[in-house]
């Protein structure tokens, strides 16, 4: 299975600096997991970050007297980023990849949903720092959520189903991008509920009543 | 940053020990071949230092690794909004990490400069920053692995390194400035916007085009190589 729609080079760029807001990169992260191509171009980015800083005008040498360090646990660590030991994994066994269980604490089932109405549910990621605010929604089968416009960007990463969006399907993985010119009504697929990660980065702008209404308490 | 004081781990008290160490340097294992860039084979020969810290937790080559790059990283988190002393922080967190984790350190995946800049650049969102950094876990049983080796990789760690840096000069300096400024100077789109008196989307596909050009170079230079 290929994906389609990837995040923009900005991101993976910001991603790579260090300098995106954290919602926006667990979104960025949860998409690199699951695309090889897109990790690629992150190592490319580093390679930038290497460079510039080795070629920078060199600073001073360390003060002659640093504090005391933390000495650090017995020996290496050897948990993350292994090349090894990725055979034995089993494709398809969470629903979430690893960088959203570390901020949702489980699957998708286990999560406590929060219904919206019109069949949608929702949990919110607790992020730090400012901008983006990143929840995850849950669309039934054949469900569409409500009419919406932007007043910034949101983005939409597909984990689960399939979800229509402007004439377009977007699968695991995919990354479905809108900015302020954009009002939507992204539908799910009819075989399954859709599982999504949302970031904006600012408050959406509902036409209808009810979901204006019903705004303030869902926090979007 | 745990208050353990396990001497096991960290093979300096103070890093200023391991700066000011006249400790023996051991004869270099370069790989680089005659010909190739100076700053390659220095690329590759602080490869052959990471892998002697992971093989065999070797000081005197962590030694030529910290007195390479502390300057470096230094300069870098000082110029990332951090005073003096919070920088020397998070440089000491940055060579723990580097001790620590010399053992996933992959030469045909990452050149040193670009691995240790990933760190330093974690530790200062962790302790500047104050945000937690996601990122993804090759071993989460939900990662996709990469299918085959990438053509990326045809090129060696200091090979890539040196395309990117010419690839880099080859920019306009407009470009070159979308790049810099998040990288080096550790500043957000928004800021940057404000900083050139451009819209945030102006910025943002700048960033873009520039990261497609040095890709393109990159595509290439590869292509010249064969
Ligand atoms: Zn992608």
């Amino acid at each position: 299975m290929t994906i389609s729609h990837h995040v923009g080079g900005d991101l993976l760029l910001a991603y790579g600096a260090g300098t995106l807001d954290e919602a926006t990169s667990i979104l960025v992260a949860t998409h690199l997991a699951l695309c090889p191509p897109c990790r690629a171009e992150l190592a490319l980015a580093e390679v930038i970050g290497g460079v510039m800083m080795e070629s920078a005008t060199t600073g001073t040498a360390p003060a002659e007297s640093l504090p005391d360090p933390a000495i650090v646990g017995a020996g290496h660590d050897g948990e993350r980023h292994g090349p090894a030991a990725v055979l034995s994994a089993q494709p398809g066994s969470f629903v979430l990849p690893q960088p959203l269980r570390d901020y949702a604490g489980c699957d998708a089932a286990q999560l406590p949903w929060r219904t919206m109405g019109g069949g949608v549910r929702q949990v919110a990621l607790k992020t730090r720092g400012s901008g983006a605010t990143a929840r995850l929604l849950s669309i039934g089968a054949g469900k569409r959520v409500p009419e919406h416009g932007h007043r910034g960007a949101e983005l939409t990463l597909v984990l689960a189903g399939a979800l229509y969006d402007r004439d377009t399907w977007y699968r695991r993985g995919d990354v479905d991008a809108a900015d302020s010119s954009v009002v939507h009504r992204p539908a799910a697929g009819p075989e399954r509920d859709c599982i999504c990660l949302a970031v904006t980065d600012a408050p959406l702008k509902f036409p209808a009543l009810i979901p204006r209404l019903l705004q303030p308490f869902f926090g979007i | 940053m745990g208050k353990s004081r396990n001497v096991i781990g960290f093979p300096y008290r103070r890093l200023d020990e391991a700066f000011g160490s006249d400790a023996p340097v051991p004869a270099a294992a370069a790989q680089g071949e005659p010909g190739t860039y100076v700053r390659a084979s220095e690329a590759e020969r602080m490869a052959a230092r990471l892998q002697a810290v992971a093989e065999r937790g070797d000081r005197a080559a962590f030694t030529e690794l910290f007195r390479h790059f502390a300057p470096r990283v230094r300069a870098y988190l000082l110029r990332g909004g951090g005073d003096a002393g919070r920088a020397d922080d998070v440089l000491q967190q940055t060579f723990e990490a580097v001790w620590r984790k010399a053992k996933l350190y992959d030469r045909r995946r990452a050149n040193p400069a670009a691995w240790i800049f990933a760190i330093a650049r974690n530790a200062r969102i962790d302790s500047i920053r104050r945000e937690r950094r996601p990122e993804f876990d090759p071993q989460d049983p939900a990662f996709r692995p990469d299918p085959a080796p990438e053509g990326e990789r045809a090129l060696a760690a200091g090979q890539r390194a040196e395309a990117v840096r010419s690839a880099l000069s080859a920019l306009s300096d407009e470009q070159r400035d979308v790049l810099w400024l998040p990288f080096y100077e550790g500043e957000t789109y928004a800021q940057i916007a404000i900083r050139l008196g451009l819209p945030l989307g102006t910025v943002k596909s700048r960033a873009r085009l520039a990261f497609q050009r040095l890709r393109r170079s990159l595509a290439a230079q590869r292509e010249g190589l064969k």
